[in-house]
């Protein structure tokens, strides 16, 4: 798995590419958690176009860093999810609770 | 019940970065038996989080422990009918699961955790746990649906 950070004013994007598994999704906590926690960073959006597969230890990261977010009044809004990735998050009934766009654009617009 | 020999046997060691090798031969034995896509999902979801709650919880994280993972057709009589079906077999010799939370939790309690044992209990018809001698073993059973009750891989002893 591969995280790069992009920042456009006050928004970071991190494009995600791999699984978001047991194996990588601490990396993905941590790197979220500290955009918002010591960044303070007031929008993070995640790419997740590249990402295939996340598993139930993915998803738990995806809601530390939503709590997170909200924690600060900052917000995290994915897009691109995989069929695979929005059926997870349909599964564990968490697509309500997160701010989802089809492309970057839209995310960046919302 | 009927069964057939072995399709698939690993014995893996308990490192989290196996389980992508893990979940592309689960995808591909699930196609080749003839289930539906998102029950091949479903299905190698489910050892997914098997093999990693084995990692996390029965061995604490410790790399390097043996972890055996065990496919086989069966055929079973469900509600009044024979049906085929895949039978999954985790055996591990960490630390035995605790029966009183081997129970997924609420959807509508949102937190971190607790998921995986939720997608494993969706994703199979039968799931069965036992812990004797220092062993442990989780077995999982997922039918065939009816229009497809014969599996398409090639036959096991």
């Amino acid at each position: 798995m591969q995280i790069s950070a992009r920042r456009m004013g006050k928004t970071t994007i991190l494009d995600i590419s791999g699984d978001i598994d047991l194996a990588h999704s601490s990396e993905v906590r941590r790197i979220v958690l500290t955009e918002f926690r010591e960044k303070r960073t007031p929008r993070v959006i995640l790419n997740l176009l590249e990402v295939n597969y996340i598993d139930s230890s993915g998803v738990a990261s995806l809601v530390e860093g939503l709590k997170a977010s909200r924690d600060v009044g900052s917000r995290l809004i994915l897009f691109g999810l995989s069929p695979i990735a929005h059926e997870v998050l349909q599964l564990s009934r968490l697509l309500t609770i997160f701010e989802i766009y089809d492309t970057e654009e839209k995310a960046l617009e919302a | 019940m009927r069964r057939t020999g072995w399709l698939l046997r690993l014995e893996l060691p308990s490192n989290p970065e196996i389980l992508c090798v893990v979940r592309s031969a689960m995808m591909r034995l699930t196609e080749e038996l003839g289930f539906p896509a998102g029950e091949c999902r479903a299905l190698t979801r489910a050892v997914d989080e098997a093999l990693a709650n084995i990692i996390c919880h029965a061995y604490g994280s410790r790399p390097g422990q043996p972890i055996e993972l065990s496919c086989r057709r069966m055929q079973a009589r469900t509600s009044g009918k024979q049906r085929w079906g895949l039978e999954i077999v985790l055996i591990d010799h960490g630390v035995a699961a605790d029966r009183k939370k081997l129970r997924s939790r609420s959807l509508n309690d949102v937190r971190p955790g607790g998921l995986g044992l939720y997608f494993i209990q969706d994703s199979v018809d039968v799931m069965q746990y036992r812990s004797q001698a220092r062993q442990n073993r989780l077995r999982l059973v997922k039918y065939l649906p009816k229009a497809k009750s014969k599996p398409q891989i090639a036959k096991g002893k």
